[in-house]
Parts: structure tokens; C-alpha cells; sequence
């Protein structure tokens, strides 16, 4: 474990691999640092970000996070989630092309592991998923989309995802669901969280 | 209710934003310059949170249906009503029916109109504030738009003018070294401190695009991404540094070299396109130490 100042109000913790992310990010919930308003897990660290009026509060945290008590890796591991997919992208006959695969083998592919959210980002409830078979990897298009459908599931390097809103992207899309990941109104807003299970079924 | 009849450049709704959902995705946003926006509240009696209009270099106008005290703040701006100027930096009364007219910014980049009572549209996620980032919150202002006023207002009204510092033509911002500070060579360090930085016309509240030699790094890692605080400079492969600002977002793929003290960021926030900044080192006691110095 790294700590890592990130200015007068942020301790970024850096540790060895994904897992170890989801069990300190949830120690820190269950510890509840005072003074702690936003708790940011990502591929390999997580971001600790005080109030601005009670930033004192970092140094003492900082001195703990060492010996600090992970929960084990199965305890952390949020439940599945299906996502339901009508694998008709604009660019699965071009990801079928780059991969040297049936369009129905990059789908049995892409619906056959157990993905896990290793956070969200980029917009609202954006699942960055790791778990995608290597046979899968693609490269972004040349040029982005100026605007991908809400519930556009796609592919790009070794990742794969689901555009809760619509926004502009440079996926390669290869299907569509109609969960919604992201409602302002629900709480929480999110479908899915960082360490939550994953997998795509072919919509019926 | 107020009524927009024009609604400048970029008129926004903003507050201090949704802190709390960065592992959601969901941008802190809020005002920009946060000092300012505190001050125009503090002027007309409303709570810290009520929400105030962001005005960015050419401001609106605005009837207020029903009158009230506002205050403007921030970015100087010329603005009258019925034909009588309004002074910034303390609180003025519109009467029922009357039009403010606010010009556009001559010194600095965004200004902050308070109205007693706030601005109350619906709040999403606990925020009135617009994303300019992520589609969250109210749209920014439009012809015909109309804003409601809240019961935000607690305090008493400040009749006369509040001080406040006038903006530096090159502003020298605290920096703290870190949290990648070791990915970059010494070169690179001495060269961000070292030279003043142009902001470039495709700035926003996401960041300042930074014009100035380029940062080389010591290594070409590639860097998963990561979560980012305000004020962090950010160096993608051009080797041009970003300044996030209120609206960063959650995350980033490339390494933060620095992070610029919260107390700094009001001035970060007023640099508009052609302003030259300077940084300078200072440790994180330093940062903290002049992290106060609330106006009022």
C-alpha cells in the first residue's frame, strides 16, 4: 500500500490489484472517517477526499490505513447483475471482421464470463468492466460517435461497457439494453457499483 | 418567479454542488468560484447552499416577477436596472416588475447574481446546480426560462460594499507536489513552476487548457485511471497540463503532476482565455493554512 498526497484534501491509496481496491474501499465505508465526503475506487487505488474545513483529519487516517483491517475478498463481492442484450450493434459485423469471428461467436464470447465493475466513471453510472475474453479486444473507432443511445453496449481495447446516457463515444457498439444505469430519481441513482457482478444475457 | 429574457453566454444554476457521488460517476459541479458565489449569498441573507446564477462573460436579463434584493459578485460586470447602475459586492433592491440588464465580464470571467430566498428549481441528487460535464441537473438558461425563488434567506440583507480582492492580471497559484509527481522528470517540475501558462480559448468549468512548453515524463507508463480532486493538473501525452475545475471529472487516465490549494481555485476559476498563470510549490500545511479567509 502507497498513500500518495493528492493536495491539501486528498489521500489517493494505491494497492496491488483490483480486489484489494474493492476491500479497502469497503473498509473505509464501514469506517467512516470523519470528515470524509467522497470515497473514489478505481483499477488500482482509491481516492479519499476531506471537507475543505476539516482536511487535519487526512493526517490521522493516513497513519492508520496501514494497519488497517480488510474484510475479506468474499465478503465484498457485490451480487450479480443480468443486463439483458439485443445484440444488433451498428459494429458487430465490423467487430465480427477485426476479431476473425462469427458474429454469433463474438456474442456466445461476450455473454459467457462473469464480469465485475471495477468502478464507474466517465458519466453517471459508467461501468468500467474487466473480464472481457481477450479475443474480444478491438480497437476504438477512428472517429467518435457524437452521440451513442442510452444502453449502448460496446467495445474498445480491452474493455467493455454500457453507456447509461446518451453521450458522444468512440465504442465500437455492438448491441443494446434497456436497463437503465443511471436515474437521477432512484436511490441509488446507479444500477451497479463498484465490485457488483455482471453478466450479458441475449435478450429475448 | 423571475423571467429570463436573454440569457447571456452561459447563464447557469449553481450551488455547491453534489460531493458524495464521485464513485457513482456523478461530478461534485457546482460554482466555479466558489468565494464569490459564497459572498453574493452572504450578501442577500441566504444560506451558504442556496443556489445563485453562474453568469460567464456576457450576462443576462432578467425580470423579477414578484422584486427582490439581489447582490452580483465575482468577475466585474456592469449591470443596471431601468436604466440605473447596480454596484457589485453588496446587496440592491429590484422592484416588482423591474429588468436587471447585466453586461458582459470586463475583469475576470464569471459572475454570481444572488437572489434573496435562492434560486429554487427542483434539486437532483441534492444539488440545484447544472452539469455542464454529465447530463445532471437544470439546463442552463434560456429565452423564456422561468426561475423560481426559494425560502433560502435567513440572515440579514449587507447595505454597504463588501471588500473584496481585485483580480490579478497573472495570478501565481499554491501548488502541492503529487499525488504522480514521480512520473515526470526534474525538468519537467522546474518547467511548471518556472514559466507562466497561457489559458487557451477551449477552457470551461471542466478545466483550463494550459498553453507552455511541454511536461516530459520519466517514464512513458501507461497509468490506469483514477480519481481526481479539484485543482489537479492534469498532463495527458501532449505534455500540456489541464486544471480541473468544479466540473472535473470523477476520473482520469492520465498522471496528476500537482494539485492547486483549494484557497487558489477562486482565481483559476476567473482566468479567462489569454490569462497567463504562474505555480509555485507550497507543502500541505502550507495549502491548508490558506484554505480559510471566508469574505465577510
Amino acid at each position: 500500500m502507497k498513500v500518495r498526497v493528492a493536495g491539501e484534501r486528498g489521500l489517493l491509496v494505491e494497492v496491488e490489484d483490483l480486489e484489494m481496491v474493492h476491500r479497502l474501499h469497503a473498509a473505509l465505508r464501514e469506517l467512516d472517517p470523519p470528515g470524509v465526503v467522497e470515497l473514489v475506487p478505481a483499477y488500482r487505488t482509491v481516492l479519499i477526499v476531506a471537507d475543505p474545513g476539516q482536511a487535519e483529519a487526512l493526517d490521522d487516517l493516513a497513519a492508520r490505513l496501514p494497519g488497517l483491517e480488510l474484510p475479506p475478498a468474499e465478503a465484498v463481492a457485490g451480487e450479480t447483475v443480468e443486463i439483458p442484450v439485443r445484440y444488433d450493434g451498428e459494429d458487430l459485423p465490423e467487430v465480427a471482421g477485426l476479431t476473425g469471428l462469427e458474429p454469433d461467436e463474438v456474442v456466445r464470447r461476450h455473454t459467457a464470463p462473469e464480469y465485475t465493475v471495477a468502478f464507474l466513471g466517465f458519466s453517471p453510472g459508467f461501468p468500467y468492466l474487466v473480464g472481457l475474453d481477450p479475443a474480444l479486444e478491438v480497437p476504438r473507432r477512428d472517429t467518435p460517435r457524437t452521440s451513442i443511445p442510452a444502453g449502448s453496449v460496446g467495445l474498445a481495447g480491452n474493455q467493455t461497457g454500457i453507456y447509461p446516457t446518451a453521450t458522444p463515444g468512440g465504442w465500437q457498439l455492438i448491441g443494446r439494453t434497456e436497463v437503465t444505469l443511471f436515474d437521477p430519481a432512484r436511490d441509488p441513482p446507479a444500477l451497479l457499483a463498484p465490485g457488483t457482478r455482471l453478466r450479458f444475457t441475449v435478450a429475448a | 418567479m423571475i423571467a429570463v429574457r436573454k440569457p447571456g453566454l452561459l447563464t447557469t444554476v449553481q450551488d455547491l454542488g453534489r460531493p458524495g457521488l464521485a464513485h457513482l460517476g456523478v461530478p461534485t459541479a457546482g460554482a466555479a468560484d466558489r468565494r464569490a458565489f459564497r459572498l453574493a449569498n452572504r450578501l442577500v441573507g441566504n444560506r451558504p447552499g442556496a443556489a445563485a446564477l453562474e453568469i460567464t462573460l456576457a450576462g443576462p436579463e432578467l425580470e423579477l416577477e414578484a422584486g427582490g434584493w439581489v447582490a452580483l459578485t465575482g468577475g466585474r460586470v456592469a449591470a443596471e436596472v431601468d436604466g440605473r447602475p447596480v454596484p457589485m459586492d453588496v446587496a440592491v433592491r429590484v422592484e416588482p416588475g423591474q429588468v436587471l440588464r447585466v453586461g458582459s465580464v470586463s475583469s475576470g470571467l464569471r459572475a454570481y447574481l444572488a437572489v434573496r430566498g435562492g434560486i429554487d428549481v427542483p434539486p437532483v441528487l441534492g444539488s440545484r446546480s447544472t452539469d455542464t460535464l454529465a447530463p445532471v441537473g437544470p439546463p442552463r438558461l434560456e429565452e423564456g426560462t422561468r426561475l423560481p425563488v426559494g425560502d433560502q434567506a435567513d440572515g440579514d440583507l449587507y447595505r454597504q460594499v463588501a471588500p473584496t480582492p481585485a483580480v490579478e492580471p497573472e495570478p501565481v497559484l499554491r501548488t502541492v507536489r503529487g499525488p504522480r509527481d514521480d512520473l515526470f522528470t526534474d525538468d519537467a517540475l522546474r518547467t511548471l513552476i518556472g514559466v507562466a501558462w497561457t489559458v487557451t480559448s477551449d477552457s470551461d468549468r471542466t478545466g483550463l487548457r494550459l498553453d507552455g512548453p511541454e511536461l516530459d515524463r520519466r517514464r512513458q507508463i501507461e497509468l490506469a485511471s483514477e480519481g481526481m480532486v479539484e485543482g489537479s493538473l492534469q498532463v495527458p501525452p501532449d505534455g500540456h497540463p489541464i486544471l480541473f475545475l468544479a466540473n472535473h471529472p470523477t476520473t482520469g487516465g492520465y498522471p496528476v503532476v500537482a494539485v492547486v490549494a483549494g484557497r487558489d481555485l477562486p482565481e483559476a476559476a476567473q482566468a479567462r482565455p489569454g490569462t497567463r498563470l504562474r505555480f509555485r510549490f507550497v507543502s500541505v500545511a502550507e495549502a491548508r493554512a490558506t484554505a480559510g479567509g471566508a469574505p465577510l
